[in-house]
């Protein structure tokens, strides 16, 4: 970083130097980082005063209304269904005692996992008329063709269907921690004041929760704004399809940069709503003690309906289309895993890889700046450097290439004009440009580990480290890191398994013939190769039940004072 | 079930196992109406336990529990907290965030409406001073402010008995002070019948009316602070309640040779070892050499109104520590004569525990 990094010897090095001036090595990096991760989205920003052209009218007067209405269909459909199956299956989990419930408090994270992509191609075959499901229910039944009604799996009803089983662990998740955090205490008060169990929970426990429900519900939202491979599967059209197609098939990169503004509003829109359902409350812990909360005991057609309704978004989250890509790969495997196969899995885990290390070193630098000069300048450098995390892939994709080829083009230009010599495009379609694509997407995943992690760190580690002669830089290679080194690698791990599923950005990014697993199994899929597809798809399940084990590794943990296994109930 | 008995609250045999650990075992305990008793005893004794117990957010394995004549908890059988009528209030408050201060007192006034239920939840934010913060959320309060708004909390229900869990001992020292005597006044004001939990011994004494000493899940004495701290049951009691000197001696004759002087040691079988408890003011610089002994000063640490000097006894290597007035401070080194008042010397058969 700089000079005064080295631990030199204190006397040589002893002149004095002003003390906390504004800028120095910390702050500069992180003011680069989070003006290169603000590029891509400013580009896209910055569209809108571009004059529009054919293309953006054209949109206008056929797409653009169907975009917002599919939009708003998806966006109120998962919403509600998330909101419902994941503060019901987290109120069941943590309040309740019923057969199986330790298994269901891990097992309702498992849709993490599966990409929504998969789940779309695997249920848009499972649920088509020609599929499965329905040939198996005009067989029993002895139906012909237009004798029932069945709900079309390809629909903004179906993708409302897919998303929501794949985006309810959001809500579930934050949900069951809200309630798990929440001092017992609170709830005890509550009992000694006159509310019985049920009344306590309502009136204390949920508004409580509250903003971790509404926490959980925009994560979900966003996800279901950004997701592109599932609504292209199912046929519903929405921004993310729209800017692909105007993008590849009108080949116009104005309009897409404009269509990505709009979905950007969408997005903000999420993000506001998030903040004012909060209403500027702060519900900060009023209590530190915890304590096993009592849970009540369902027996009989309690119990089983608390099981039923544990179990469905399992089965349709996880285990149905989980054991479809199993049934397909045992068919396949022998003639799709070939050498092909493994470049695939090679390049997948190649780029992940490099876009986790970039992700963790970029993240690391960041949050120890901030540690070391607290202030609105750090902090406002962290936002800026967390924003791509709320932005759709497609959107960041449209951004990056816009600005790479931008960039390329004035190289060219002075070195044409300089030297006679056409550079071409030094960047653009280059596996550069796709990991900083990613590192701009997933540094906020990286960012929220290192913080939490280094902020368990005393500040009288850095005291003791620097008064035994180590400069800042030197402290953080030497003792923070290694302290925090299980951390680092966490994060890392989750930017890893996030790129091997990021599909839209890749779609749109990757070099001329570079393909990854997740891109051919869409691209198979798309051509209705279902079971063809189906082995690239397991695989990137398979890699995505990795931060579900760190997940429910880290809920064991999370509860000061709860030793699992032991109710007082 | 009402029983003659009109205490606020009485535990019979009440014992209560986690785990098989037994955290309470067979503790009787009366808090009678109006009385303010301090349950004191190291941290892990049982006692916040016995409080829960009393609470009914523990339902006790064996022993009755009855809170205002009635009878609340038996084994395997147990009135839900909701409905004994207590009040309780947490170490940390454990304010309801999510609630203004007024809204937070007027959580348990259930059956009343509207204005009435505000203007009574404004009369208990007025006994206890904090009208002010009315419409304020908890997190924008004080350590102070929030035990006060807890208190009026606990109270406006009106309850029969009120537990107060460890309520001072997450405020610093000089507000504990104050916070001390301004729930002391609510208390009296209130007129209710109050169990206060905590390991802080000057915090009973200061207190209670009554000090129950409990210790493994037991309870060892139970009387008024001053009679507890005069006469304490055993070792652990006279070192728990206070600062303490250790001599070891053995006993001859039924008695128990020191430097000061033989002491009665009833009960004890000769050549069995005993523990010579004396309090740091027991122990005075003294003029005359009747029944004194010479000592050197090692080191004096002044208290502002007194001072601890560490003292060596000649021809024994042990020091002991004595606190003298601010009048006559003796310096380190000085040879000095030091008296014993016998009624704050204690001989208790020798225990392992060297705690105190």
């Amino acid at each position: 970083m700089t000079t005064t990094d080295a631990p030199g010897p204190a006397m040589a090095a002893g002149a004095p130097r002003p003390a906390r001036s504004g800028l120095n090595g910390w702050v500069v990096a992180g003011a680069i980082v989070a003006a290169l991760v603000s590029i891509p989205i400013a580009v896209v920003a910055g569209s809108v005063f571009a004059p529009a052209g054919e293309v953006w009218r054209h949109l206008v007067d056929t797409v653009l209304g169907l975009y917002v209405r599919n939009s708003l269909i998806l966006m109120l459909g998962v919403g509600a269904t998330t909101l419902i199956i994941g503060v019901v299956t987290a109120w069941l989990v943590t309040l309740c005692r019923f057969p199986g419930r330790a298994l269901f408090e891990w097992a309702l994270l498992l849709p993490f996992a599966v990409p929504a992509y998969v789940v779309a191609f695997t249920y848009g075959w499972m649920f088509e008329y020609a599929g499965p499901v329905q040939g198996a229910l005009r067989a029993f039944f002895g139906w012909g063709h237009g004798d029932y009604w069945f709900p079309a799996i390809r629909s903004p009803g179906g993708a409302v269907f897919v998303l929501s089983m794949v985006f309810y662990p959001y809500v579930y998740l934050l949900a069951r921690t809200a309630f798990l955090e929440q001092s017992v205490c609170v709830i005890e008060v509550a009992r000694t004041l006159g509310r019985g169990p049920w009344r306590a929970f309502a009136e204390v426990a949920l508004p409580l929760a509250r903003p971790a429900i509404a926490g959980g519900v925009a994560l979900a939202l966003m996800e279901t704004l950004s997701n592109f491979g599932a609504v292209k599967q199912l046929a519903v059209p929405t921004f993310t399809t729209g800017i692909f197609r105007t993008w590849f098939g009108l080949g116009d990169a104005t309009a897409a940069a404009q269509l990505s503004a709009v979905l950007m509003l969408f997005v903000l829109a999420v993000i506001l709503a998030e903040r004012f359902s909060r209403g500027g409350r702060r519900f900060d812990h009023t209590s530190r003690r915890y304590r096993a909360l009592p849970r009540f005991r369902l027996r009989g057609a309690k119990a089983a309906a608390a099981v039923i309704v544990c179990a469905t978004p399992i089965v349709f989250g996880f285990l149905l289309p989980g054991a479809q890509l199993v049934a397909w790969t045992l068919d396949t495997a022998a003639t799709v895993i070939d050498a092909r196969f493994v470049t695939l899995a090679l390049n997948s885990v190649g780029l992940a890889a490099m876009a986790a290390l970039i992700a963790v070193a970029v993240a690391l630098v960041l949050a120890y700046g901030a540690r070391l000069r607290r202030g609105p300048m750090m902090a406002a450098i962290l936002r800026f450097a967390s924003l791509g995390y709320a932005i759709p892939g497609s959107v960041i994709a449209v951004g990056v290439l816009l600005a790479f080829a931008w960039t390329d083009n004035r190289v060219d230009d002075f070195f044409r004009a300089q030297f006679g010599v056409s550079t071409g495009l030094l960047l653009s379609g280059t596996l550069v440009a796709l990991l900083f694509a990613y590192v701009v997407r997933f540094l906020a995943v990286s960012l929220n580990g290192v913080e939490a992690s280094l902020a368990k760190i005393t500040p009288a580690i850095d005291g003791a480290a620097r008064t035994l002669g180590l400069g800042p830089g030197a402290a953080l290679i030497r003792v923070h890191a290694p302290i925090i080194a299980g951390s680092l690698f966490t994060a890392g791990l989750l930017v890893f398994v996030d790129v091997m599923k990021e599909l839209p950005a890749t779609l749109i990014m990757r070099p001329f013939n570079f393909n990854t697993l997740a891109v051919r199994a869409f691209e198979l899929a798309s051509d209705e190769q279902l079971a063809a597809a189906a082995p690239a798809a397991l695989a990137i399940v398979a890699v995505g039940i990795v931060p579900v084990v760190l997940l429910t590794l880290a809920i064991a943990r999370s509860r000061p004072g709860h030793r699992p296994g032991r109710g007082l109930g | 079930m009402v029983d003659r008995d009109d205490a606020a609250l009485v535990l019979e045999g009440v014992s209560h196992a986690y785990d098989g650990l037994r955290a309470v075992d067979g503790v009787d305990l009366r808090v009678g109406m109006g009385e303010l008793v301090g349950l004191l005893g190291p941290s892990g004794c049982g006692k916040s336990t016995l409080l829960r117990l009393a609470a009914g957010l523990e339902t006790p394995q064996e022993g009755r529990v009855r809170i205002a004549g009635r009878e609340v908890a038996r084994p395997g059988a147990s009135v839900p907290p909701e409905a004994r009528g207590v009040g309780l209030v947490f170490q940390d408050y454990a304010l309801f965030p999510h609630l203004t201060v007024l809204d937070n007192v007027a959580f348990g006034l259930r059956d009343r409406r509207g204005t009435e239920r505000r203007r009574m939840a404004m009369d208990m934010l007025s006994l206890v001073g904090m009208v002010g913060v009315a419409g304020r959320y908890p997190h924008a309060l004080s350590g102070g402010e929030q035990q006060r708004v807890a208190l009026a909390r606990a109270l406006a229900p009106k309850p029969a008995l009120l537990l107060l869990d460890e309520p001072f001992s997450g405020l610093d020292i000089r507000l504990r002070d104050r916070v001390r005597d301004e729930t002391l006044r609510v208390l009296g004001e209130a007129g209710i019948s109050t169990l206060i939990v905590t390991h802080d011994p000057e915090e009973a004494m200061y207190m209670a009316d009554r000090i129950a000493v409990m210790r493994a899940g037991r309870i060892l004495q139970e009387d008024a602070p001053a009679a507890i701290y005069r006469a304490p049951a055993d070792g652990f009691i006279a070192r728990f309640l206070g600062d303490i000197n250790c001599l070891h001696a053995t006993v001859a004759g039924g008695k128990a040779p020191s430097p000061f002087g033989c002491f009665p040691a009833k009960g004890v079988a000769d050549g069995a070892r005993v523990d010579l408890l004396i309090r740091p003011e027991g122990l005075t610089l003294a003029d005359g050499e009747v029944g004194t002994v010479a000592a050197t000063v090692r080191a004096v640490h002044p208290l502002g109104h007194s001072a601890i000097v560490v003292l060596r006894l000649d021809g024994d290597g042990r020091d002991l520590r004595a606190r003298v007035g601010a009048g006559r401070m003796p310096a380190a080194g000085e040879r000095v004569r030091i008296g014993l008042d016998r009624a704050q010397t204690f001989v208790f058969p020798c225990t392992e525990s060297g705690g105190g």
